[in-house]
């Protein structure tokens, strides 16, 4: 019962993985970019969120709405203003302006938020105090069950728009071929900036869940974009349900790890990361799914 | 007043110029064919006019309206569309797809829809939820000419539609075109097959090494005045240069 418990948490923190590596995912389907400032951009949607919450005393899901709406403007902001011109000059370059950026945003946090850890636990309400036992060893969080739903709707919503609706059919398009997007009316750079706000609005909700159920602090961002990078790399690149079983992968191997020895969370993470790429450098849906 | 009018355009790949000082109208409802031996300069020229490459210098004007400095995707919504050479369709959308997302974001108000691109081109009626990336040649090539008709394109410039396709597709294609132009369309279409430039076309422009070489009505050039301005043979000296 111990091991069926541990795969459920990890399916649960998995969920949360997944959530954060979708904008990882769009971002690099759609523009080929890898945004080494992603997790630092959940982070920043994390402190933002949490600095309305401390001034206002809203409920963080309130809150949620403005901080969303405020990191689409910059992840839009940062793809006009930044990534567009770096992709201009090659592969190479904007790889290293997206690492500067984190550099930059951890930096900001920590002089303006001091290194404190924070957490919007307390704000959050009673789904986080709320909990099924099913035994002794295994009981049912009801945010987590939250975060495992509310990472399907995204992901779901997200493939779904990238389907069903004309900005997403555009997007698809864009990523395919840009150049010729443009030659059937699409606005390119439109498509890329719209497609980095979705992206970084997403890293921001991840953010937050991140703060509700266990704390943040402004050096938290590196660590959250190689748990990102794993899931979207153990899924495949480019795909969004890769992502998901990517980041679903990631959980259970990190629970089932601690199961042996908490210090080996991890580690087996990383091991599971290492083991497939060594197999498959594609990701283990890569041949089934094209870009985005 | 004509619908399109290259002025003296420059257009360069880095420091190699590929168009020099070439300068046309195109009448609203006329078909004019490029001619020309392989890296003349027609792509890049076709790019220019649809604004995908940038010209160095010389002017654009689509229905009396300067568009030289106007990005591609606005210059389909004024109703400019290119079939670019080699088709380029989105290869993981299916054929709809590909139909639907040039009619989102194309020219609003004119009648072409799926459904009408699929009746003009019926081959595709089958294949319409296949990944594009799997149809044959001229399958995909008339995938590319039907989603830029759902742009609803005013002026429609093909690049070479028969590149790379087996006889009897090309005729398929041409059949679809004669529909076209039958209809009143306008366009300005690259061939590389001299017989049916002249027979499609009303009038040949043919360049040579990034210059015009020669204009002139289709029915009264002679398929020997076109092969030696193709070849540059030295006959024909390039129309408004000194020699
Ligand atoms: N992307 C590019 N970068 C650099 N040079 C290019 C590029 N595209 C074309 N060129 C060069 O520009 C010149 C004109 O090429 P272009 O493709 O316009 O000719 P073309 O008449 O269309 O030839 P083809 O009949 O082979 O299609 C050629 O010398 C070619 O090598
Ligand atoms: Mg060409």
């Amino acid at each position: 019962m111990t091991y069926v418990n541990a795969v459920f948490q990890g399916i649960i923190l998995g969920g949360f993985y997944a959530l954060l590596a979708c904008g990882l995912s769009l971002i690099f389907g759609v523009m080929r970019i890898i945004n080494l400032a992603h997790g630092s951009l959940a982070v920043l949607g994390a402190f933002i969120t949490w600095w309305i919450v401390d001034k206002t005393s809203l409920s963080p899901f309130l809150v949620l709405i403005p901080s969303l709406i405020v990191m689409f403007g910059v992840g839009w902001a940062l793809q006009r203003g930044l990534l567009e011109r770096s992709l201009r000059a090659g592969i190479l370059i904007p790889l290293l302006t997206t690492f500067g950026l984190a550099i930059v945003i951890d930096n900001v946090l920590l002089g303006v938020f001091s290194p404190d850890v924070r957490s919007l636990g307390g704000q959050a309400g009673a789904v986080t105090t709320t909990s099924w036992k099913v035994s002794q060893q295994f009981s049912i969080s009801a945010l987590g069950i939250l975060i495992l739903a509310v990472a399907v709707a995204v992901l779901g919503g997200l493939s779904l728009f990238l389907r069903r609706t004309t900005l997403g059919r555009a997007m698809r398009a864009t990523a395919q071929d840009s150049d010729t997007a443009e030659l059937v009316g699409i606005d390119s750079r439109g498509v890329y900036a719209r497609a980095a706000g979705i992206a970084v609005a997403t890293a921001a909700l991840a953010g937050v869940f991140l703060a509700i159920r266990a704390v943040v602090e402004p050096s938290a961002g590196p660590t959250q974009l190689i748990f990102a990078f794993e899931a979207v790399v153990i899924g495949g690149f480019g795909s969004l349900w890769g992502t998901l079983v990517g980041g679903l992968i990631l959980g259970v191997a990190q629970t089932l790890g601690a199961q042996i020895n908490p210090q080996y969370a991890n580690l087996a993470g990383h091991l599971v990361f290492l083991a497939v790429i060594a197999v498959r450098s594609g990701g283990i849906l890569a041949a089934r799914e094209g870009t985005a | 007043m004509s619908l399109l009018s290259v002025e003296n355009l420059d257009v360069r790949h880095g420091l190699l110029k590929a168009v020099r000082d070439v300068s046309f109208e195109v009448g609203e409802g006329e078909i004019l064919a490029l001619v020309g031996a392989n890296g003349a300069g027609k792509t890049t020229l076709m790019r220019a006019i649809a604004g995908a490459h940038r010209p160095a210098s010389g002017r654009v004007v689509f229905e009396g309206a300067d568009v030289t400095a106007m990005p591609a995707h606005r210059r389909v919504r004024a109703g400019l569309a290119l079939v670019p050479e080699g088709r380029r369709l989105f290869p993981d959308m299916t054929v709809e797809e590909n139909l639907i997302v040039a009619g989102a974001n194309g020219r609003r108000g004119g009648a072409w829809k799926v459904d009408t691109v699929l009746e003009a081109f019926p081959i595709l009626k089958p294949l319409r939820f296949k990944r594009a990336a799997t149809l044959s040649g001229g399958e995909q090539q008339a995938c590319a000419i039907g989603r830029a008709l759902m742009t609803n394109p005013r002026l429609l410039l093909l690049d070479e539609v028969s590149l790379g396709l087996s006889p009897i597709a090309v005729e398929g294609v041409y059949r679809s075109l004669h529909t076209l132009i039958d209809g009143g369309a306008t366009i300005v279409l690259v061939e590389q097959d001299l017989a049916r430039a002249r027979k499609v076309a009303q009038r040949i422009i043919c360049m040579l090494e990034g210059r015009m070489v020669l204009e002139g009505p289709a029915d009264r050039l002679t398929s020997r005045e076109i092969t030696e301005a193709y070849f540059g043979l030295g006959r024909v000296q390039p129309k408004g240069a000194p020699a």
